[in-house]
Order: C-alpha cells, then structure tokens, then sequence
C-alpha cells in the first residue's frame, strides 16, 4: 500500500430505508492531492463527504484515515474539517469569534488566537472585517469566512461541499483561482464536491465522477475527458457523439456508412461497442473529401467556434468548427484515429441520444434545476 | 360616503375597546378613592397602597406566588426546552405529530378539570405514599409546572425549526462534543423563543387561579386566591389596588412577550 494515502475508503454502502445512497464506494486519496467529487445533483457526493466527516455512519466498509481505521471515531475528534453548502457560520457570533471557534475550543492563548485569526483573515483577504456581523456579510464574504474558520485549526483534509454554487459566475471563476492557490500554499489535501464539470476539470489533480451512488470513473481531468469509461461520463464531461457501434474487428469500427480506423484496442469482431468522438476532434471539408457527409441543421455562433449539427443518415452529429457553414449545405467529415474513442458497454449505453432534441434553452434550464 | 363608514367604523372601534377596558378603568380609578363607596369618587389617595404594604397576609400571598412563578417557569423553561429539542429531533412524521397534539392538548383542557385531575393525582398518590396534608407548596410547584409546559415547547419547537441544522454540525466538526455544540450554538440561537417560553410561563404561572385553588391546600396562598377570599369578606378598595397592580405587572409581561416576538420577526425578514 502507498505510503502517501491519507483517506482510503473500502467498499462503503449507505442506505435510508429503500434507497441505496452510496453503493459499494471505494477510493483512496493522497495527501496534498485536489480531489474532486463530481457528479449530477442527487447522486451521492454529499453523503460521502458526511462519510468522510464522520456525520453518516457507513452501513458497511470501512473509513481509514491515515492507515488508521476510524469508522467509530466522531467528527469532534477526526482532523478534517468541513465547509458547509451553506456555509452554516454562527449567526451569533462576529467574524473573528467564528474564525476563532476552533482554537478556543482546543484552549490556545488570546495570543495565538488573535495572531492566527488575523493570518487567516489576511489568506482570505478579509483583513480589517473581524468585527463584522456574519449578517452583514455578501455570500461570497461568507464563504471565506467560511474557508478561514475551517482552516484556521490546520486540518489535514478540507472538506468542500459546493462552495461556489451560490456565487456569481465572475465570482465563482476568481474564486476557483484563489481556492487553488490556497491549497497549493498551505499544501493539505482538498476534497472538492461539484455538479460543474467545468469547474472539477480546471481545478483537480484527480476527478471522482459519480453516479446514483455509484463511482463511474476516478482519473486526471485529462483521463476523464479524453478517455472515458462509460457513455455517462463522456455525456456528462463535455460534448460529444455517443454511437451505437459494432467492431468490424479490433482497431476497425464501422459507423456511419464508414469503416473507421481506430487506435483503442481489445475488443473482438462483432463485438457491441459504444464510440464517443468529441466535437472539436471532427474535421469539417467538402463533401467529397470527407469519410462521411451529411446536412447540415443548425448553426450557432459561440465565439471561439461554430457549433454545428449535421445529420448523418438519421444521427443528428454536433461538429465544433471555426469556420462557418449555412443550414442546409452538404458537407463531409474527416475523423482521425486517434479521436474515435471504444468504450465498452455498460447500463448508461443507448441512454444518451444524438443531437436532434438539442438546444441551449434545454441546457440552461437543466443547469438552474442543478444549482437549486 | 367613504367618510361616513370611516366615522362609523371609528365609533364601532371605540365602542369595542370602551367595552373591552371599561371594567379595568374604573377598577383603576377607584383604587385611588379615598372612601369604601363603589359609586362615589370623594378623593384621589394612595390610601389603599398602603394598606395593602401592611397587610402581612397580602404581602405573603405576594411572596408565595412569586416563588411559585420563579421556581416552575424555570423548571418548565428547562424541562421544556429539552422536549422541545428532542420532538425537533424525531425522524418519525407520525410519532412527532402524536407527540404535539399530547402536549397541546392540556392547554385546550377547561382548567377546572386539569385542576381536579391534579388534586385527585396529589390525594392519590399522597395516600399511597402515607403522606398527609400533601397539598402545599411542592403540589403548588408541580400543577404550575404542568399547565405552562406546553407554552415554553410551543415558544422553542419554531425557533428549533428555523435554525440551520447544519450549525450543531458545524461546531462539531470544529471540535465540539455534541453537548457543547447544542449550548456553544443551538443554545444561543433558540434563546429568544426560550426566553419568550420563560416569560409566557412566568406570566402565566402568576396570574393563574383555577388551578392552584384546587392544589394548594390551606396553607399557601397565592396572589389571586387571596384576592377571591377578599371578595367572600367585605368589598374594600385595597382588592382593587391589589388587581390594578396585577393587571400592571401582566401588562408589562405581555408587553415584554410582544417585543421580543416583534423582534424575532424582523431579524426573520431581515435574514430573508
Ligand atoms: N438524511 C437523509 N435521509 C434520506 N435520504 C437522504 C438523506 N440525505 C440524503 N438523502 C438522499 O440521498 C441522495 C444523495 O444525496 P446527496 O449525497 O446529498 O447528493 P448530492 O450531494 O450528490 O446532491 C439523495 O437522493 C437524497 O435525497
Ligand atoms: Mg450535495
């Protein structure tokens, strides 16, 4: 076993009544790492940080923290520390006394306190706010009330639940940033919970992307983008063509009219396979050039790129492509090998359509429904 | 024709409140009467003050019943307030809601019969014990405690509600002991619907005459009780000195009662 692993959770179950919350987690995590939880709302990421606190108690599976087990220990007497969705900061107490709950509970010196209350105050950069009431606070002042309180007893572990779902998008990007810095100062380990795929993939060393209480895949964001293990995590990590492919044999697919040549190997002649190919992989030429071709639906300018829906034999493909084309023209795809991605077939397979249902207004609105 | 019902409506106002506190304003006025009529105002004095200060039967009534207030609407506030948090705590829907409607019913019961209840309880049990004359003080305590009860777990049970539950969690993962976290957190932040629990208990504990005529035996007298044996003797105006300060002292409480829940409805707002 690693040396620098500092929580291991094995084979974790948690039930309420009926429902299976978190089915048979198991992941460890390395001291000093950025890990992220990521995962549509609902499907567990909370419950496992309340595993991890010491808040839920895991019906089966073990929590080991440090190569030591510490199923049975409360959360009073675990080294990590928590921040809150909701930030839940003391609405009785100042700035400086919510800062300073922790180290008057373990009895430091006003000394102390003061000194390390300032240092955190000056890491958040809330100096000169210690006598503010929590009330008097904007959401995102909060939130590093928040962070300094949690830090301010130099946890080995910080836990985040969502800690920027409740700020603007400006806001949130800064915020990203300076969380980021902040790990990497103080260097302790950063268990980050999101539903923003954007946000897991910019700030992690290592992305957990979860499921109905189930882990889908664990990696470097690169890992989970470009290599996707199942159709749920290429659908819920950025855009892409999910097929319905059957191997012609290894290293040869045949979608489309076309038999593709592929560099992801180990899988037999006729064997059912799932292929995801992201929209910016796909080169967009003349009809009569490309591999395959097809009508284009709709366009839409997104500033970096065009974003392009062409329907090939009855599949609705999104093409991301800088150059722009007009609805209706006749254009022709050129995929290389190593942008067609095999991935075996799991209970996600055939849940993910093409585009025809696509369009921002859908996308938005799902979004809202999330951040609730 | 707006104008018209704004003046009817005034008087109607005025008739309803002339109503309401005329009883009351005549007691007040009458209690500064230099003679013992009821129907003639022959000088203003604070006569009857006085000799309710030194009338020693009076003054102990005083004493009792502002021992029996203190003593049980701190007991109910404690007792209270932990029901409150443990109903709070309970998962189980159907349990709960058995639970409120256990405690809100004594509030609904004519306070006649929860007096007879108590007194037979106390005969009963005094009997099986081999105690006599067990009315007295500690029976006195005990029937207080009871009624207002329900009262202090109505003021707590909201104020449990609105907080945050992540708060006690909080604390905890910072290093507090569950005790310490329900006073160093929860405490703090239910305190207004306690202290409106404590002052309703008080409030009511001071003013209540059904149920401690019932339960206090010859010995202990409360205020009111004392009061109603004034009226069995000759009607003198220290009885109405005696309610005009009465009903001051409940003004005041209520008044207390009223600001705090103002208060905690604007901070309320101001949250939202
Ligand atoms: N205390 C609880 N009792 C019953 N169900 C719960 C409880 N806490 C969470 N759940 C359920 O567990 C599931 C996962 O919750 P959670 O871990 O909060 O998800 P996430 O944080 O990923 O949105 C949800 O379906 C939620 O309804
Ligand atoms: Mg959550």
């Amino acid at each position: 076993m690693e040396k620098d692993i500092i929580i291991d959770l094995k084979n974790i179950d948690v039930s309420y009544g009926e429902n299976k919350i978190l089915d048979n987690i198991s992941l460890y995590i390395r001291d000093k790492e950025f890990i992220t939880l990521l995962g549509p709302s609902g499907c567990g990421k909370t419950t496992t940080l309340r595993v991890i606190a010491g808040f839920t108690q895991p019906d089966c599976g073990d929590v080991i923290f440090n190569g030591k087990k510490i199923n049975d220990l409360p959360p009073y007497k675990r080294q990590v520390n928590t921040i809150f969705q909701k930030y839940a900061l003391f609405p009785h107490l100042n700035v400086f006394e919510n800062i300073a709950f922790g180290l008057r509970l373990k009895k430091k010196s006003d000394k102390e306190i003061k000194e390390r209350v300032a240092e955190m105050l000056e890491l958040v950069n809330l100096k000169g706010f210690s006598k503010r009431n929590i009330d008097s606070l904007s959401g995102g002042q909060q939130q590093r009330v928040a962070i300094a309180r949690a830090l301010a007893n130099d946890p080995k572990v910080l836990l985040l639940d969502e800690p920027l779902a409740a700020l603007d998008l400006k806001l949130r990007k800064d915020m990203q940033v300076e969380l980021k810095n902040i790990q990497q100062k103080l260097g302790i380990t950063f268990i980050f919970v999101t539903h923003d795929q954007e946000e897991a993939l910019s700030m992690s060393d290592t992305v957990v992307v979860m499921d109905n209480g189930v882990i889908q895949q664990i990696g470097t964001p690169q890992d989970i983008y470009n290599e996707p293990k199942n159709a749920f995590v290429a659908d819920f990590i950025g855009e892409s063509n999910i097929l319905d492919v059957v191997m012609k044999e290894d290293f040869r697919a045949r979608f489309s009219g076309h038999t593709f040549q592929c560099l992801d190997k180990g899988f037999g002649t006729g064997e059912a396979v799932d292929v995801v190919i992201r929209p910016e992989d796909i080169v967009v030429t003349t009809p009569d050039k490309g591999m395959i071709s097809g009508t284009v639906t709709s366009v839409t300018f997104k500033g970096v790129h065009y974003e392009i829906i062409v329907d090939i034999r009855g599949f609705k493909w999104m093409i991301q492509s800088i150059h722009e084309q007009q609805v209706g023209d006749e254009i022709g795809l050129v995929i290389e090998p190593d942008s067609i991605h095999i991935m075996k077939k799991s209970i996600y397979s055939g849940k993910f359509g093409d585009y025809s249902s696509f369009s921002d207004e859908i996308d938005h609105l799902s979004d809202i429904e999330e951040e609730e | 024709m707006s104008t018209k019902m704004n003046v009817s409506s005034k008087i109607y106002l005025g008739l309803v409140y002339f109503f309401l506190y005329a009883p009351i304003i005549v007691l007040i006025v009458f209690s500064f009467n230099e003679s013992t009529s009821t129907s003639v105002m022959s000088g203003f004095s604070f006569k009857w003050y006085g000799e309710l200060l030194r009338d020693a039967d009076t003054i102990n009534a005083v004493k009792n019943t502002l021992l029996i207030a203190v003593v049980s609407s701190v007991c109910a506030t404690v007792l209270g307030t932990a029901a409150a948090v443990g109903i709070d705590k309970m998962r189980n829907k159907y349990l709960r809601s058995a639970i409120m409607n256990t405690t809100n019913i004594p509030m609904m019961n004519p306070e006649i019969v929860t007096g007879i209840s108590l007194l037979l309880l106390f005969a009963f049990s005094s009997q099986l014990l081999g105690i006599k004359n067990a009315l007295g003080l500690h029976t006195l305590i005990i029937a207080h405690i009871t009624f207002v009860l329900p009262y202090v777990i109505l003021s707590v049970l909201p104020k449990l509600h609105q907080m945050d539950h992540h708060l006690s969690e909080a604390a905890m993962d910072l290093g507090c002991t569950p005790v310490k976290s329900f006073f160093k957190v929860v405490l703090p932040s239910i305190m207004p619907g306690i202290l409106t629990g404590f002052i309703m208990a008080f409030t009511l504990s001071l003013d209540d005459f059904v149920i401690s005529y019932f339960v206090s035996g010859p010995e202990w007298q409360t205020l009111p009780i004392r009061l109603f044996s004034m009226t069995k003797k000759r009607v003198k105006p220290d009885m109405y000195a005696l309610s005009t300060l009465i009903f001051f002292v409940m003004l005041v409480l209520l008044m207390l009662i009223n600001f705090m829940q103002a208060r905690g409805d604007k901070k309320k707002e101001k949250d939202k």
